[in-house]
């Protein structure tokens, strides 16, 4: 997968204003692309612009923005660049890509910051007007890399972007300034007359966006044009390139991201569960997007509240919950460490809440823009007491969706809270989504005791280990709960020794006990592999690709993805006891490795990166290589 | 919150759970426990309907020993777990009861935010100026110097007022009463009740074990009249045995003034809980002994929409905008494509 041209096209003539010029095409299995450039560059606008107009050509695609870690640094700095990656492909891809096979830079700093992650034969397109003394010494320059052959290794186009803009859209009647924020469209422009793409979507996009504005509108078609035709005229251009449709199975399909998979996963379980959905939740990246979808729901009786802090956001879940809504809070690692304690609260409670947590780089503030996967054990263990509960991991961003409403089929079966672990690349990355079909969708109905005459006992159990959910406003079942200690059955507050330790085993039994109810763990690649590679979350793209890259190279290898994390699939422990090897790549020292090897006593190895960026597939490759060698 | 009028007639008895009280003998909080149950019979509420939500501390073992639904929560979080029941179902009856640590301390920020967004709850805080469940530590209400397990040598905390922050915090019903005087604080309870939004009440409360006669000023029988001043709305302030005391402002500042000497009723300040501006009720909640006689009574009853209500109303206006929301609409939100 590394951008291999898999055929040569012949010369195709291309003709404008009566000019006709040989430009050849060559075919491609794949392109990676980058847009960088200022916070106010637009940048997320043309890739999300040539994400949608790939994925409805039919290329399969998967994105990552790339969002600077202050939100208003000076233009120009290093510190203010804005990215967005786009792999589209005629296979199926499963991450973002590695690094880049083309990148558009707006600015020096722009370059800079990205000019690493470019592959050795890669295209750089650069607005040269932006390349001034004072934007070189902004990005830390000494020198102009566009002119000291410091990046000569790659296809060099310099194209004067602002005063082609300025030029193209004049008579729109706009100031210079606002004429400049059109350069995205024009890089946007060129880039589909490179990959060929028609500029239908886009077109009619900026019609709806700017439908009130109309000079703005023209502007910003203008650009688009220009760029089109600046590729197909010029004669800096000498090859475009085609990457033609995947086998994608048919259906309906839409781009989604993590984050708007939850928000979906949590409105789509409450109608499955014909019930209203309580959101509690304080703003924190990269978890409030899940926030700002679920707030656009309103007529689907969802109900978000934003709370005064992160405690205030489980506890009102808690109190929705306990008032018989569907309920859940949102929030990321630091957020999670203020929940601890009504967390725990909903343990002792045994009431059904979701509880997200959007993982960002650690400890403390960390990294809050970036990805880590590092708060696996928090999840499982950072709690005071006893405290066990189900945590599960989604493995793609449409997998956010699946998760979310397996955590409330969870949740209320059990009566439970549950655990839901995303993180800052599963929640800000995209890929196309196939509209599931109602009819594969579970069915969530609970059933709320009513008064039947007999003694109502809060801390009965039925067969799942679950105690009655039983309402305010249902007569004769009045009762109290809290934190304190339940005695079985009755659940009336019990200091006694020996219900204590019952109480501990019920408890862990009950959570246990979800084991017999969720899929077993499979295993992809080679079965008689030797070595297994053994992943959870957001690492699963990179695996998966590079098991079929080295599978491709005829060797053996196989991996399996766990997406329960509590409790594990049944057959977990015999999976990974027969292969020879087991590797654990994950983002963060190895939190997943010494569950796996206390667990299962397997001598089980890390392979751990943390580094706030999600792995690539080479580094997973050549770690796979480096293991069936050694 | 739904009044049925269908309700079967209950008594205080049947709001009495199985559970035995385990307050200390002679605490404050049994004769607020009776008075509650005195009241709830009479508001014609389903006892189904009504919820006690409770942090951590003495009063917080409240719910216990009510027979409704009850949720004795964890430390200071009340506030936001009764918001998630009411914002969930309008309908309840919902309660909180509280204490100076659990509601000012460490659910200081909670009880903020909830009297502020006005939900139609009814907070009871009970003031003993001390933590009586950890055994004797000074509150964030005990006074300067206050001599505690933890404070050997004196507190060096200033206090907080309950009823000043609650105001500070927008609150549109604050109220003050004490534990003993009973019919008094059945009284306010049931205007509580009826109050449409955050009903803000504190209540004096006597720790006879860590914190005894703390109160004893506004109860004692030698002190009383004179160190109480019963608000009556559209009345002036008078207090005193002899009822010949009154509350006059001179310039932005109240004094004590005795009646007769050419001053008469008029020249007091007249109570007015319904005042739009908080000023009046502020600056009674800053009346403390011995210098002034505490009020003692609705210090502000205003009206304002509740949180809960424009909620509903939002969502009401979503579906009547976008109409109700099906599972197949809420996938073809956005960009669709279709791959044959
Ligand atoms: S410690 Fe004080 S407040 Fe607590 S129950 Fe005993 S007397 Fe009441």
């Amino acid at each position: 997968m590394d951008g291999s041209e898999t055929g040569i096209g012949t010369g195709t003539a291309t003709s404008t204003g009566g000019k006709t010029r040989e430009v050849s095409t060559r075919r491609l299995d794949h392109v990676v692309i980058r847009f960088a450039g200022d916070s106010g560059d637009g940048m997320q606008l043309a890739g999300t612009q040539l994400t949608n107009t790939s994925a409805a050509f039919g290329n399969d695609v998967s994105t990552l923005p790339d969002f600077p870690a202050e939100i208003r640094a000076p233009a120009g700095t290093l510190a203010g660049v804005s990215g967005f990656q786009l792999n589209f492909s005629e296979r199926l891809v499963h991450t973002p890509g590695d690094g880049c096979d083309v990148l558009v830079a707006m600015n020096p700093a722009a370059l800079k910051a990205n000019i690493a992650d470019l592959t050795e034969d890669g295209t750089v397109i650069v607005n040269t007007d932006a390349f001034s003394a004072k934007n070189l010494e902004k990005a830390g320059y000494e020198s102009n890399p566009l002119e000291d052959g410091s990046i000569a290794s790659h296809a060099l186009f310099k194209v004067q972007i602002d005063k082609l803009c300025s030029e193209a859209a004049k008579d729109t009647g706009l100031g210079n300034k606002a004429l400049l924020r059109t350069r995205n469209f024009f890089a946007l422009g060129l880039v589909y007359w490179l990959y060929d793409r028609p500029m239908v979507t886009t077109e009619k996009w900026i019609e709806t966006k700017f439908a009130k504005v109309r000079a703005v509108a023209d502007a910003n078609l203008k650009a688009l044009h220009s760029g089109y035709y600046y590729g197909e005229t010029t004669e800096v251009f000498q090859t475009r390139y085609q990457v033609n449709r995947a086998e994608i199975p048919p259906g309906r399909y839409r781009k989604l991201t993590g984050n708007e998979a939850v928000a979906m996963g949590m409105v789509a379980a409450a109608r499955l569960a014909n019930k209203t959905l309580f959101y509690g939740t304080y703003p924190i990246t990269p978890a409030s997007d899940i926030l700002h979808e679920l707030s656009k729901q309103a007529h689907f009786d969802v109900k978000t509240f934003q709370a005064e802090d992160e405690i205030a956001a489980v506890a009102s879940t808690l109190g929705a919950s306990f008032a018989g809504e569907l309920a859940a809070t949102g929030t990321s690692g630091p957020g999670i460490a203020l929940k601890g304690e009504a967390m725990g609260l909903a343990v002792m409670t045994e009431l059904p809440v979701v509880i997200v947590n959007v993982q960002r780089g650690g400890p403390s503030t960390g990294l809050p823009t970036k990805t880590e996967q590092a708060d696996l054990l928090q999840a499982m263990f950072g709690r005071n007491g006893e405290c066990p509960m189900p945590v599960l991991a989604a493995s793609t961003p449409g997998d956010c969706f699946d998760m979310t409403i397996e955590a409330f089929r969870i949740a209320t079966r059990y009566m439970t809270p549950v655990i839901l672990l995303s993180d800052g690349y599963l929640a800000n990355g995209a890929a196309p989504w196939m509209l599931p079909k109602l009819s594969d969708l579970p069915d969530l109905s609970v059933q709320h005791p009513q008064a039947n005459g007999r003694e109502f006992l809060p801390y009965e159990r039925n067969e799942f280990g679950a105690r009655p959910w039983a309402v305010p406003g249902t007569r004769g079942l009045e009762h109290r709960i809290g934190g304190l200690e339940k005695a079985a059955g009755s659940g009336n507050v019990s200091y006694d020794p020996d219900n204590h330790e019952r109480m501990i085993k019920l408890r862990a039994a009950k959570v246990a006990g979800i084991a017999n109810d969720i899929p077993p763990i499979e295993i992809y690649g080679d079965q008689d592999a030797d070595l297994l590679l053994l992943g959870w979350g957001s690492t699963y793209g990179a695996i998966i690709s590079a098991v079929d890259d080295v599978r491709s190279k005829g060797k053996k290898v196989a991996s399996a993805h766990v997406k329960y994390l509590n409790p594990f699939p049944k057959n977990l422990g015999e999976v990974v006891q027969s292969f020879k090897r087991v590797v654990i790549p994950e983002m963060n020292m190895g939190q997943l490795l010494p569950m796996i090897r206390s667990t299962y006593l397997v001598d089980a190895i890390g392979f751990n990166k943390v580094q706030g960026k999600p792995f690539h597939i080479k580094e997973v490759v050549a770690k796979i290589e480096e293991l069936l060698e050694g | 919150m739904s009044v049925d009028v269908a309700v079967e007639q209950l008594t205080a008895k049947d709001f009495a759970s199985d559970q035995e009280v385990r307050w200390c003998p002679g605490c404050g909080d049994y004769a607020i426990l009776a008075q509650v149950k005195k009241v709830l019979p009479e508001l014609n509420i389903p006892r189904e309907k009504i919820v006690f939500v409770s942090g951590i501390g003495c009063s917080s073992r409240f719910p216990y020993y009510v027979e409704s639904y009850g949720f004795h929560s964890i430390h200071g979080r009340a506030l936001a777990i009764a918001t998630g029941v009411k914002v969930a179902r309008p309908d309840l009856c919902v309660w909180v009861v509280t204490g100076d640590g659990d509601g000012l301390s460490i659910g200081g920020n909670h009880l903020l935010h909830a009297i502020r967004r006005n939900l139609d709850i009814n907070v009871l805080l009970f003031n003993n100026r001390i933590y009586g469940l950890t055994k004797g530590q000074y509150s964030p209400t005990s006074e300067i110097g206050k001599k505690t397990k933890s404070t050997p040598s004196g507190s060096i905390d200033f206090p907080l007022h309950p009823l000043s922050v609650a105001i500070g915090a927008e609150a549109t019903f604050v109220a003050r009463a004490h534990d003993v005087n009973i019919k008094h604080l059945g009284a306010v309870l049931k205007r509580a009740v009826a109050h449409k939004g955050t009903s803000f009440v504190e209540i004096y409360q006597n720790c006879n074990i860590f914190n005894d006669k703390a109160f004893e000023y506004t109860t004692g029988k030698e002190t009383k009249a004179d160190a109480t001043l019963v608000l009556e709305h559209g009345r002036p302030l008078i207090f005193g045995a002899d009822r010949n005391k009154g509350i006059r402002l001179n310039g932005l500042n109240p004094e004590i003034v005795t009646l007769g000497d050419g001053i008469t009723e008029d020249d007091l300040l007249f109570h007015d809980e319904k005042a739009p501006e908080p000023t009046l009720a502020y600056m009674l909640s800053r009346l403390y002994h011995p210098q002034f006689p505490e009020p003692i009574g609705v210090f502000r009853a205003v009206q304002r929409n509740t949180y809960e209500d424009m909620l509903e109303e939002q969502v009401a206006g979503a579906k009547e905008q976008k109409g109700v929301g099906t599972l197949e609409g809420l996938f073809e939100q956005g960009d669709v494509w279709t791959v044959d």
